[in-house]
């Protein structure tokens, strides 16, 4: 029998965006954190996973639908929630022992309790001896042991981690991930149930015994994968790596775009983001894919461990070379274009050319931004202008965003030029000569 | 054996205990005496029209400086009270902030001698056949001399904490006094010490003009520092300025040493950056306080008592409660609030213009503005020649570490003293060779705030990153495109801030320094500063809110329209 803890019902959360318009960034979330699970939550950035994070901590309320903790509607921070940050969030002025004991502090414990249960969680993370010590003292996996500390000395229930290790370089992330399984497995910490927001996907399925996926646009739960796989795992057991890669797979399937209503791949639009890649990234990706050991072909995780670039990072590079008609994606492989390979074997300006004319086919931004400063008089506009029109379908930043990639790309693919102090976009130079 | 050795150190040490109680004992009593004693003073019988004597004679020095320190030190205290209740309440309702922002913004501007001439009636009449209420005019007016940057910057704090930060405090319950102790507060307070010590100077500059009232057809003098300059100059007693001059100084230093440095040594832990950044100050008598075990054990008290109050003060109730359910905002209140906000706007815009009218006049309106831009071309021509020079000298001060060391605590000195003290001697210059004020005048308007921008400039040079330095010189960038590739846009930022800081004072520094006087020698350069200060030299209250309301716009106008578009600049493109 499985007790739910905590229930999210068809909720629902906007922001308003320039035009007045409200902008969805979770829509119909249905979730249920059970008693004894470990439940992960990965996606891509800006997919609205911190949002719903928050909303089951009771920072930013829902909405629509509804938030149900222990079967009563949830209005605010709860005592059984406690809540771990990617930046630590530690109180830089107060010690080990007086950042742990804000929270006991502020539901009025004696203080002499409070010092004992302190004591008790900084021993069980492994920080006895720093007590005295100031947060700028600890080394940042210390810091964030002090902020895990701090959420479990409030005894919690639940225990949301909001990126937690992503902060911490790799083998850091990986002790402290462990130190937590072993509290969670040996049942020394009265935590029920644990929700990890995560864009490492070797993490998710190493913690977890559900990995839920989410789409963007606006944020919903797309996918869901039951992980029966017994604890410790082993992250080079064959079972473990197949996880990845099917998780990879959810992940990049349909990675342009999906439809609201019919999960079907529709054609990017005008006004919609732009994966967050580097073109050097991108070069380097196609590069590494059509020599050894790939010979054109990727098991996407394998290339996230050759390239060392973090899944975030190889997930937009791989959607940007998807979107642009180097690679195709199949099943959390990644396969090289006949493009893609007349690419890499070409000389820098043969490069740039085949870029800007992949833009203009595909990315309708930039056929925008180019077709109105090629009809402009003047050859300028402003990128004000731009902005504006995507602030219709985007939020401030991410219209910023997809601007600056535009832009980068656009610069790279010889369609405009940009200047930063003005803010204006303009045909090259040299064209202009060579039109008139 | 060492070990011995040490041991019994130690234990003097130890047993000791009382022995840095015993030091600061007779510290501590001859305090609270002299507090007894000034404050004492200063709540004495006194009638309207009675005169307070005053006299140079040196020994009497002490005194005034103790009774000038209390007040400064009362109106400072004032000024961390308000600027604590001003960012709460800001920070804390979406209305009063649409109101109380841009109306300190304007109180900002408004020079401070404005104030005292409207207030220092009311406050006489409060308390009747007691100097309190003469007092309290002078600590007011230096209350508003410091209050309004410090407001500025804690509410600045207050806005900026990180939103990580804030929602942990959410996230454990911390009530809003709670949070405001252990998270607002000391997050804003090393931007608050900051500004503390400026305004600890501004106030300076205004101690002489809030303590010999001469507004209003008053003319009372109040014993303290201020007033003894006033008296000085009025019987022209140079011996007596050098007595002042030297004063001040020793005032300075103490300030600095047991209050300043203390404070700013303890307040080093509450710098953000959690990692580096620059060295903390040492003080001895923070030192000093630290290891005595009876401040130490009061200090522990209070740290109880606060602690006892979040208990108090907790958030009874959490998220599941029915009482948390977020209430239903319409947009209505805040609608009808700003038409509220809006009528009151062009009501008063329409008693202004009828003010205008039946006052003063448009032609004197437009005299007035005239005279703006004539402060205004000298507060221009003032700062761009303060940056010839101090650029240069702050780039090459700043690029030796060991010398900006040293350096940055002088001018934090030099910054800290008063440059009105200066202003008898300059008129005994321009008297002597009869030279014209319009122009001689003027570099006193920038005297005490020129060191603004070298502080600055220093700052921003010695945090050039190195690697830039080696950059530049294996490119062999010399002379003036050394200058314009790398070192003006290196240090631009910090200039910019600095400059803002010193125009801003130079306007408030305009009503003192266009309009000197030396016993019955008056001398007046043309602009707006000498019309308010001539304005209330006579009392004439419409011409005195003209000519408020004036440098009111011109220093709004300055800021709007030069330096937050600089400041913008600096921030997007020119740093690292």
């Amino acid at each position: 029998m499985t007790t739910p803890i905590v229930e999210l019902q068809s909720v629902g959360k906007t922001f308003r965006s320039a035009d007045g318009k409200d902008r969805s960034v979770l829509e119909e979330v249905n979730f249920t954190l059970n008693e004894g699970e470990i439940v992960s939550l990965l996606g891509k950035s800006g997919s609205g996973k911190s949002t719903m994070l928050r909303i089951m901590a009771g920072l930013i309320p829902a909405d629509s639908g509804s938030v149900l903790y222990r079967g009563f509607p949830l209005f605010g921070p709860a005592d059984g929630i406690s809540m771990v940050f990617q930046s630590f969030a530690l109180f830089p002025w107060l010690t080990v022992q007086k950042n742990v004991e804000l929270g006991l502090e502020a539901k009025g414990i004696p203080a002499k309790d409070r010092a004992e249960k302190a004591e008790a969680a900084i021993e069980l993370i492994g920080l006895s001896g720093f007590e005295g010590a100031l947060p700028r003292e600890l080394s940042g996996g210390m810091r964030q042991r002090v902020g895990i500390a701090r959420a479990l000395v409030m005894e919690p229930e639940v225990l949301l981690m909001d990126e937690a290790f992503s902060a911490l370089d790799v083998l850091t992330g990986e002790r402290l991930r462990e130190d937590i399984l072993d509290l969670w497995e040996s049942g020394k910490i009265p935590t029920k149930a644990i929700l990890v927001v995560s864009h490492n996907i070797e993490e998710a399925v190493m913690m977890s015994d559900r990995v839920l996926v989410f789409a963007s646009d606006p944020g919903r739960v797309r996918d869901e994968l039951q992980v029966t796989l017994s604890r410790p795992r082993s992250v080079e057991s064959s079972e473990v790596r197949e996880l990845v890669d099917k998780v990879y797979g959810l992940m990049t399937a349909g990675s342009t775009r999906v439809g609201r209503v019919t999960g079907k791949e529709i054609k990017l639009q005008l006004g919609d983001r732009l994966p967050e890649a580097e073109i050097a990234r991108m070069e380097g990706i196609l590069e590494l894919l059509v020599y050894e050991p790939f010979f054109g072909r990727a098991d996407l995780p394998k290339l996230a461990e050759v390239s060392e670039f973090s899944d975030e990072e190889l997930l937009a590079v791989s959607s940007a070379l998807t979107l642009l008609g180097f690679v195709h994606l199949e099943h959390g492989d990644i396969i090289i274009n006949p493009l893609g390979e007349q690419y890499v074997q070409a000389s820098n300006p043969v490069r740039q050319e085949i870029f800007g004319k992949q833009l203009l086919e595909h990315v309708p931004l930039i056929a925008y931004i180019r077709q109105g400063l090629v009809k402009d008089p003047s050859g300028d506009l402003h990128e004000d202008m731009f902005i504006r029109l995507l602030r219709f379908t985007l939020s401030e930043g991410d219209a910023l965003s997809a601007l600056r990639v535009a832009i980068e790309w656009g610069r790279y693919g010889d369609l405009f030029e940009y200047d930063f102090n003005t803010g204006i976009l303009n045909i090259p130079k040299n064209e202009d000569a060579d039109s008139a | 054996m060492s070990k011995n050795k040490l041991f019994f150190s130690r234990q003097i040490i130890e047993a000791g205990g009382n022995r840095w109680d015993l030091a600061l004992l007779p510290i501590v009593l001859a305090l609270l005496v002299l507090l007894a004693y000034g404050g004492g003073q200063m709540a004495r019988p006194y009638q309207l029209g009675e005169t307070l004597t005053i006299s140079l004679d040196p020994l009497y020095l002490p005194y005034y400086l103790l009774r000038t320190t209390m007040r400064m030190f009362i109106a400072l205290a004032a000024s961390i009270v308000f600027s604590c209740l001003f960012a709460v309440i800001a920070t804390k309702y979406r209305a009063a902030e649409k109101v109380m922002v841009p109306i300190l913004d304007i109180l900002q501007s408004i020079p401070v001698l404005g104030f005292l001439s409207i207030t220092v009636t009311g406050f006489i009449a409060l308390f009747p056949g007691n100097l309190l209420g003469v007092e309290c005019a002078a600590i007011f007016a230096i209350f508003t001399s410091q209050a309004w940057n410090m407001a500025f910057s804690v509410y600045q704090g207050f806005r900026t904490v990180p939103a990580e930060l804030s929602e942990a405090a959410s996230v454990f319950k911390l009530s809003s006094w709670h949070r405001f102790w252990r998270l607002q507060l000391p997050f804003a307070t090393p931007g608050l010490l900051w500004n503390m010590m400026m305004s600890m100077s501004g106030g300076w500059f205004f101690v002489v003009a809030s303590e010999a009232i001469s507004v209003s057809n008053q003319n009372i003098k109040l014993p303290g520092i201020g007033s003894y300059i006033a008296l000085a100059i009025e019987q022209r007693d140079l011996h007596a300025i050098g007595w002042a001059i030297g004063t001040m100084l020793i005032a300075v230093i103490l300030y600095d040493q047991f209050f300043f440095r203390p404070l700013l040594a303890w307040a080093d832990k509450f710098r953000f950056e959690e990692t580096g950044g620059q060295t903390a100050q040492d003080s001895w008598l923070l030192a000093w306080l630290h290891r005595t075990e009876r401040t130490q054990a009061i200090v522990a008290k209070f740290g109880k008592l606060l602690d006892r109050s979040f208990v108090m003060f907790r958030l009874r109730k959490d998220g599941t409660s029915i009482h948390s359910r977020p209430k239903v905002y319409s947009a209505l209140p805040m609608r009808i609030w700003d038409a509220v906000i809006a009528a009151i706007v062009f009501y008063s815009l329409w008693t202004l213009i009828r003010f205008v009218h039946n006052e003063v006049g448009w032609g004197e309106v437009g005299h007035v503005f005239v005279l703006g831009f004539y402060t205004l071309s000298r507060v221009i021509i003032l700062i761009a020649l303060a940056s010839l020079v101090w650029i240069p000298v702050g780039v090459w001060i700043g690029m030796n570490p060991r010398l900006s060391e040293r350096a940055q605590a002088t001018i934090q000195f030099l910054a800290a003293f008063p440059a009105n003290l200066m202003f008898p001697i300059a008129v005994f210059l321009l008297v002597r060779f009869s030279l014209n004020p319009d122009i001689w005048l003027s570099p006193l308007m920038i005297l005490g705030t020129q060191w603004y921008i070298l502080f600055n400039v220093i700052a921003g040079a010695s945090t050039v990153p190195t690697e830039l330095r080696y950059a530049a010189q294996n490119f062999g960038l010399k002379g003036w495109l050394k200058w314009r590739r790398y070192l003006l846009p290196a240090i631009f930022p910090s200039f910019v801030t600095g400059a803002i800081t010193a125009s801003g004072g130079s306007w408030n520094a305009s009503i003192v320094a266009e309009y000197v006087t030396w016993g019955d020698t008056t001398l007046k350069a043309n602009g707006l500063g000498s019309y308010i200060a001539e304005m209330t030299a006579i009392g004439d209250f419409p011409r005195i809110a003209l000519g408020i309301g004036v440098m009111c716009v011109f220093v709004m106008a300055c800021n709007q329209f030069i330096w937050r578009k600089l400041y913008q600049m600096s921030e997007s493109r020119l740093h690292f």
